[in-house]
């Protein structure tokens, strides 16, 4: 019967119950969807990380990461791409010709990466041919075909079939270098990737260099699932001890780092929303137990004892949290359904967002576990919360409670 | 059989300031099924003794023995459990719990000791049939008469089977036909059940009705009177 006194006494006053809910109900709404707003953009961030830009695990020479030189490669890249196809969660594999080079056009010239791909595997490790918004992903046919960002293309003033010279340095230290046209131009959300990375098939770019068909400066890994990097890893470098074998973490510690602190980041961030609601929630209840000063004076007249008193006041607490605290969580998960399909445009915003490497479009995301989280973490504010008036209350005397007049 | 016995009772207010003695060398014994009146002038002392008697206030020094118990050398967890084991109190203001029906306002204190579903609610159903108030068992105070509120009241302070009734001016807020319903109500169970009622009074016709009438002024007994014979 406590539990249904205590119930009822938060529905003596509907006013102040009902503010304080709707306080509780908006502020949790508005942490939900803001965590769910922020994880949907790391997750994106994330996902264009691997499927655009590094892949999930990058296999190199041991000296390459540390100096990028043409020289440290893969020398036997196909049996060695083989035996990585053959490790469970692997999905593709694309072996790639590195290198580091100048790019001119007729007007200006610019520093970039080329990276000599095999289309057809490339196409199964990262999602550039999805990023074409002019043009064709390697169709023509013809020789020296090109594929550029268009941040570069904007700054060499080019155009799709215009043509580019790369100048470079082969395997036997010679300069030289090749004319190559644009068949396609791509647009990522980073404007720093497209602005830098260039593609050409492997057998136009090997030929230039003077390098062996099978050799290869990175191996580039798709995984079926994020969540089977830790094991992948462990297997690729049990079985290839002579590589450096690195994930998407190692390579790309930015983004790893926004990924490790965004969660502890959200939390304090809903921490903060809880402390000015646990304030609320403290006003509001010494309110309601200082109004009903004779009614619990009465209460331990006629024999209820402290402990019961303090559970019926701490439920009381804990019902008005979790009530506007789960009322908090179903809006906060409508929210973040909603535009979790329908997305945000922040296209206002954009140049600012792609020189970060973010979407402008986010679609929002949140897992069962951090709502489950949240709610404890409401359950507890909730606790807290009742502490202070129920110790008021417990400090009432009962004859001196009765005398008072309402 | 004495259900209370006091002894050289004194209660001192504001102890470091102006001291009040608000009772004074009180000694009293009252038996098991006695109908008492305590009456007096404001100021007399009645509530204070009332909250002695019940253990909601500490006397300054005495004894009290409540069934035996010195109360006096109970904590004040030992006291609230005493309290709702061996005393029952009807207020002047009803304090009845108003989010809760008349039914669970009785049954609340039966809770409160355990007793088991099914009795609470056997022995609920008696007392509000024996107030009365059968058929507005599932009425909120805010639903009864002042008059109707006060049998709750009653039911709910013999639902714990006290051993005796300690009614602080019960009748001050009713009106005539209400106190003189009440009166007869309690006399009743007085008679039929042996329960031992205490009130404090103002109101003669709880006076004319009571068994033994102990009259205090300044803190101190200086009548008590058990009809047909003077002490």
């Amino acid at each position: 019967m406590i539990l249904a006194v205590a119930w009822r006494n938060i529905w003596r006053n509907k006013t102040r119950s009902l503010v304080i809910l709707v306080a509780i109900c908006l502020g949790l709404a508005s942490g939900i969807f803001y965590m769910a707003f922020y994880f949907g953009m790391v997750d994106q961030r994330i996902n264009t990380a691997i499927k655009t830009e590094a892949s999930h695990i990058q296999i190199h020479h041991k000296e390459y990461l540390s100096n990028p030189d043409k020289k440290f490669m893969i020398e036997n890249a196909g049996p060695v791409g083989q035996e990585i196809k053959r490790v469970e969660g692997v999905i593709a594999t694309s072996n790639r010709i590195i290198l580091n080079t100048m790019i001119q056009s007729p007007e200006t010239g610019a520093g970039v990466k080329i990276s000599g791909i095999d289309p057809e595997d490339e196409k199964q490790v990262t999602n550039l041919y999805s990023k074409l918004i002019e043009g064709t992903y390697f169709e023509d046919g013809k020789r020296n075909p090109i594929i550029i960002g268009k941040k570069l293309a904007e700054k060499l003033r080019v155009k799709l079939r215009s043509k580019v010279v790369i100048t470079l340095q082969d395997m036997q230290g010679n300069m030289t270098g090749a004319a190559f046209k644009v068949e396609g131009i791509y647009e990522t959300s980073n404007t720093a990737f497209d602005e830098t990375c260039v593609f050409v098939r492997r057998s136009d770019l090997a030929p230039i260099m003077l390098m062996d068909d099978h050799a290869c400066q990175e191996i580039a890994v798709l995984l079926e699932k994020n969540d089977q990097l830790q094991v992948a890893d462990e297997t690729i470098k049990s079985k290839l001890p002579d590589l450096d074998v690195k994930t998407w973490r190692e390579i790309m510690p930015e983004v790893s780092l926004i990924e490790s602190s965004f969660t502890l980041t959200m939390f304090i961030f809903i921490g903060i929303i809880l402390l000015a609601l646990l304030f609320g929630i403290v006003n509001t209840m010494l309110m309601a137990v200082l109004e009903r000063a004779k009614e619990l004076g009465m209460l331990m007249a006629i024999g209820m004892s402290k402990v019961k008193l303090f559970l019926m006041i701490l439920s009381e607490t804990v019902m008005l949290s979790l009530f506007g605290g789960l009322c908090g969580i179903v809006l906060g998960w409508i929210l973040t359904l909603w535009f979790g399909v329908q997305g945000i445009d922040l296209g206002a915003w954009s140049a600012a967002y792609k020189s970060l490497g973010y979407d402008t479009l986010v679609y929002t995301r949140l897992s069962m576990g951090i709502s489950f989280q949240i709610a404890g973490m409401v359950i507890a504010t909730g606790i807290i919360a009742a502490i202070y008036p129920a110790m008021k209350a417990l400090q009432l005397n009962p004859a001196d409670a009765l005398r008072i007049d309402m | 059989m004495n259900v209370i016995e006091v002894k050289k009772l004194n209660k001192i207010y504001n102890e470091s300031e102006v001291k009040v003695q608000a009772l004074s060398e009180v000694d009293l014994a009252i038996e098991q099924g006695e109908f008492t009146a305590i009456v007096g002038p404001s100021g007399s002392g009645k509530t204070t003794f009332l909250n002695m008697l019940g253990g909601l206030d500490e006397p300054t020094s005495g004894e009290i023995h409540i069934g035996g118990t010195d109360i006096r050398g109970l904590s004040s967890s030992q006291l609230i459990d005493f309290r709702l084991r061996n005393i029952g109190f009807v207020f002047q203001a009803y304090n009845l719990i108003p989010v809760l029906t008349a039914k669970e306002n009785v049954e609340f204190i039966m809770e409160l000791q355990g007793v088991s579903k099914k009795d609470r609610e056997a022995r609920t159903m008696e007392l509000l049939e024996a107030v009365g108030l059968k058929g507005r068992e599932n009425s909120r105070p805010a639903k009864l008469s002042g008059g109707q509120q006060q049998r709750v009241a009653v039911a709910r302070a013999l639902a714990s089977k006290p051993k005796f009734v300690l009614a602080d001016e019960p009748t001050a807020n009713l009106d005539s036909k209400s106190t003189e319903n009440l009166l007869e109500l309690m006399e009743e169970l007085n008679r039929k059940e042996n329960v031992t009622f205490i009130f404090s009074t103002h109101d003669q016709r709880v006076v004319n009705k009571a068994r033994r009438v102990i009259t205090l002024e300044d803190g101190k007994i200086i009548r008590d009177i058990r009809k047909n014979h003077t002490i």
